[in-house]
């Protein structure tokens, strides 16, 4: 006749931790979709300004470029105390914009070309001097699309 | 001979890699969504167009910031938190016929014969100067911009009923997870019509280089 092991009173099972890989696995996949990888460290200020009447900005699609201005943070202080421009990874001057824009657009394939917009990432505290020279060099480059970022505003009560 | 059985695999350290992926791709990646005032920038000439059009100044609203960021709308002083209804005021009035010849039927104004002809007249001159902070800049484009986006959502609601804004239209009209081809056709249908009604005017005066 079979015998049944008697389990020894007061000992709790151990909890089997085999489906844990699974669970972990599944919130990496979550994270690896819903994610965008961040491409380039900031070495300028960017608190961006406040508003309302804001659309999305799909960035998945590949056709946004970004431009970043502000004040460069602690450790770029070389390049002054002004606000300055980042392209990709460097400080640059409005007038590199040009060979910037041409770079982006060689990324990218013909058809998405005319569809492009220029997300402008702007401190706060930046003045417009500076957004101008950008703009007008966009102009002059026919990248006429732009998006200035902008967070939400808290709703007034 | 007896049988030997395979030794298992131990998967025990298996958990530890994932949750090593899982902290690398947390810190790697970002969830925040862009949002921002989308603007188009105008063409650029290399020579300005010899025979400007002529605009009866009655039809140009015009916005102008200084270097101390202080707000001049239509040469008086006025505080941001007015600019939007000012705009709507100018926008929305109606007080003529269009360049077609037909009246604003749907304008809901004071009609005033000192203010703007026809929403497809009025045009906004918004004029900066360098020293103008960046994010006053954004929040008056936001008034301006929300100016047309509050007519074209009453609009909208006259229309096309309770609940069919323009911006909640706009929204499923953009987003990608809709497939939707009929409804997609419908709103865009509705929504160039609203633009039609009140097309975005806002250009900008260049800020003089120094």
């Amino acid at each position: 006749m079979a015998k049944f092991k008697k389990k020894k009173d007061g000992e709790l099972p151990q909890a089997s931790t085999a489906a844990l890989p699974d669970i972990v696995f599944m919130l990496l996949f979550f994270f690896m979709t819903v994610t965008v990888m961040k491409d380039n460290s900031l070495m300028v200020e960017n608190k961006l300004p406040e508003a309302d009447d804001i659309e999305k900005l799909n960035r998945k699609n590949d056709r946004v470029m970004y431009i970043f201005a502000g004040k460069p943070v602690a450790g770029y202080e070389k390049f002054g105390k002004e606000a300055v421009l980042q392209l990709n990874d460097k400080i640059a001057q409005p007038s590199e914009l040009k060979q910037f824009i041409h770079a982006e657009r060689a990324l990218r394939t013909e058809e998405i070309i005319p569809f492009m917009v220029t997300a402008l990432k702007v401190d706060r505290n930046a003045n417009m001097g500076l957004v101008s020279d950008v703009k007008q060099e966009l102009r002059k480059e026919n990248m006429l699309k732009i998006s200035y970022l902008s967070v939400k505003k808290p709703e007034a009560k | 001979m007896a049988k030997r059985s395979i030794p298992e695999v131990n998967a025990g350290s298996m958990a530890d890699i994932a949750f090593l992926l899982l902290i690398f791709f947390l810190v790697t990646t970002t969830i925040e969504q862009d949002n921002g005032i989308t603007r188009k920038l105008p063409r650029w000439e290399e020579v300005p167009p010899p025979n400007p059009p002529i605009i009866k100044k009655k039809n140009i609203f015009t916005v102008v910031v200084n270097k101390k960021d202080e707000l001049l709308v239509e040469d008086e002083r006025m505080e941001l938190k007015d600019l939007r209804q000012a705009a709507i005021d100018f926008i929305d009035n109606g007080g003529g016929v269009s360049a077609e010849g037909e009246k604003c039927d749907y304008c809901q104004g004071a009609r005033s014969p000192e203010s703007s002809d026809h929403p497809s007249k009025a045009i906004i001159a918004l004029k900066n100067e360098r020293e103008t902070s960046y994010s006053l800049y954004v929040s008056i484009q936001n008034e301006l911009g929300a100016a047309y986006t509050e007519l074209r959502n009453r609009e909208a609601v006259r229309l096309y009923g309770q609940g069919n804004t323009f911006t909640s239209m706009n929204a499923i009209y953009k987003d990608p997870k809709v497939k939707d081809a009929a409804l997609k056709e419908k709103l865009d249908k509705r929504l160039k019509k609203l633009k039609g009604m009140y097309t975005q005017f806002i250009s900008e005066v260049p800020s003089k280089t120094n």
